[in-house]
């Protein structure tokens, strides 16, 4: 498994109550049931992969998070998860409140914009960053809010969105981002993971 | 036909069950088939659920009709639902025509057909007589109800009333609570029923009206598109138009060969309490305006499924159960099926639709065997 997946399972642990959104082949929601006892439930947009899931057994419903959410009660999760996806959504604003809503606690990861490769990417190419984790042409990426680390804890700050962890994904490894390695793990890291309320 | 009919396998209920309409009914008769083979443990019986025409026979070949079991894509040695693996049981309706009691039976107090004097039934009042079946059977727990159309809305009616006795629940292309277009739509029919000079009358049935209905439903069924693709504005002989009221249009020809089989096989009184059935039916009024209280504590694996040219059960119909079921935190999940195929889709061959439901019977049933 991805460390990105095995980073939020760590800090899920067992027996809890976990909505994946934006689920895609439930890889992440499998492992939460069948390894830690989780009770898991999903969102994902695109049918086949819905299929996909429940040919595993997973409660997986079709939807987009931006109309979905809503059905979803009050603190009705312990954990909430959007797996890099939050940069993808029309209003993420929005999204972001309905997890928050939703999940006693919300993990959101990011592609960090920040990357030094992305820099370098449009600093040199002068063209749009296409890295492994943005695969895509700016005519065809359905990202359309990428944000940096900073952006996002930034954003929280300004929301009042308490962040309880803040981990990065550097080359595979996983550390932790504080307020003194902020600017290095924001060039350096592929990836953030938040633990917000 | 007759002696044929003698062979439809039946339980009499001996006990009374009270009617939502307040009446009660004892010693009635539920016809029923089974398919595939049950197990020691009991543990791998599937109960599915006809539709408004459907009948017992959902699987082979229709002793009574010769034709078809309506659900042969989906039941069979080997199909989406294995008979090889699984018990699947299905029982014709109250009120309905293919044996069980409904109004084409002898009124045991007058000796005559029931015909319009057979009591309102309901879609709880089916599920709770189709329970008896079950307890006869021998059978605590079901691996699954599933059922599409009238077939979902007992399907819903079944994970309300008896939560614990089934592992999963699968209503497919149907609703809580029956839309307006829908009891209009079935008004419709059962006024070309009325409309025909023959109903009501001993010995002769309203054929001309239940074909009619028929019609009507028949076209509800399907979808613009698949109209478009099959029929289009073809015409029935090829030549030209005939400046008369014959069916100059193939699809005018399709729809009459449709009503004229229909009337052989089916009762218009029947058709006249299943359809109000559906009408009646609104599971969220049932549990005091919140659906979600209809499902509130079910353990149950719900799956559910609609498609995208379903106009009569459309999917935000089928979306609303989800939410419902969400709201309590049920095990639920939706998935809306592509195809031009409309309603009827659940009976035919739609390979992924097919495809999802066998998957979530098999991953149920491996679940319940770790």
């Amino acid at each position: 498994m991805k460390k990105e997946f095995e980073t939020i399972s760590k800090i899920i642990k067992n027996n809890k109550r976990v909505l994946d959104v934006g689920c895609g082949d439930g890889t992440l929601m499998e492992y939460l049931k069948e390894k830690q006892k989780n009770d898991v439930r999903g969102l994902e947009p695109q049918k086949n992969l819905v299929q996909k899931c429940i040919a595993k057994g997973l409660p997986v419903i079709e939807g987009d998070a931006e109309k979905e959410l809503f059905q979803f009660p009050k603190k009705s999760f312990d954990y909430v998860v959007l797996s890099q996806t939050l940069q993808a959504f029309f209003d993420p604003e929005e999204v972001l409140e309905q997890l928050l809503r939703i999940g006693k606690q919300t993990i959101v990861s990011i592609p960090n914009f920040g990357y030094w490769k992305v820099r370098l990417h449009l600093l040199f190419k002068g063209t749009m960053p296409m890295t492994k984790n943005l695969p895509n042409e700016w005519y065809n990426t359905p990202n359309l809010h990428m944000c940096t680390i900073k952006d996002f804890v930034n954003f929280c700050d300004k929301k009042n969105i308490k962040i309880d962890k803040s981990m990065c994904v550097t080359n595979e490894k996983i550390s932790e981002i504080t307020n003194k390695n902020m600017g290095y793990k924001n060039i350096f890291s592929q990836l953030g993971i938040f633990l917000i309320q | 036909m007759n002696t044929e009919m003698k062979n439809i396998k039946k339980i009499i209920v001996d006990e009374t069950l009270e009617l939502d309409c307040g009446k009660t009914i004892k010693n009635f008769p539920i016809a029923y088939e089974t398919y595939g083979t049950l197990n020691k443990n009991k543990d791998n019986a599937i109960l599915a659920f006809h539709a408004l025409t459907g009948d017992q026979f959902c699987a082979n070949i229709n002793p009574i009709t010769k034709r078809e079991g309506w659900w042969t894509f989906a039941v069979g040695p080997g199909k989406a639902i294995d008979t090889n693996k699984y018990f699947v049981i299905c029982a014709n309706v109250l009120g309905g025509c293919m044996g069980s009691y409904g109004p084409k039976e002898i009124n045991p107090e007058t000796n005559k057909l029931f015909g319009t004097t057979f009591p309102v039934i309901t879609i709880r009042d089916m599920v709770r007589s189709q329970k008896y079946l079950l307890d006869y059977l021998g059978i605590k727990k079901l691996l699954s109800v599933a059922g599409g159309s009238m077939g979902g809305m007992q399907v819903l009616q079944f994970a309300a009333l008896y939560p614990e006795m089934t592992h999963s629940t699968i209503p497919i292309a149907c609703s809580a609570s029956h839309s307006a277009q829908n009891i209009a739509l079935n008004e419709l029919g059962r006024q070309a029923i009325m409309a025909d000079p023959n109903w009501k009358k001993e010995d002769s049935s309203p054929d001309k009206g239940l074909a009619v209905a028929r019609m009507a439903a028949h076209i509800t069924y399907l979808s613009k598109k698949g109209l478009e693709e099959k029929f289009g504005r073809k015409l029935q002989d090829k030549g030209s138009l005939k400046f008369s009221f014959d069916a100059d249009f193939q699809i005018e020809s399709y729809l009459r060969y449709q009503g004229a089989t229909f009337v052989d096989r089916f009762d218009a009184n029947s058709y006249l309490y299943i359809t109000r059935a559906m009408d009646y039916f609104d599971l969220e009024k049932q549990y005091k305006g919140n659906l979600s209280n209809a499902f509130k504590n079910n353990k149950s694996k719900f799956c559910i499924i609609s498609f995208s040219s379903d106009w009569l059960y459309p999917t935000i119909e089928n979306k609303e159960i989800v939410i419902a079921l969400n709201a309590c935190g049920a095990n639920v999940r939706f998935v809306e099926i592509n195809s031009d195929k409309g309603h009827d889709s659940f009976l035919l061959d739609v390979p992924d639709f097919l495809k999802t439901i066998s998957e979530f019977i098999n991953s149920t049933y491996n679940e319940i065997k770790k």
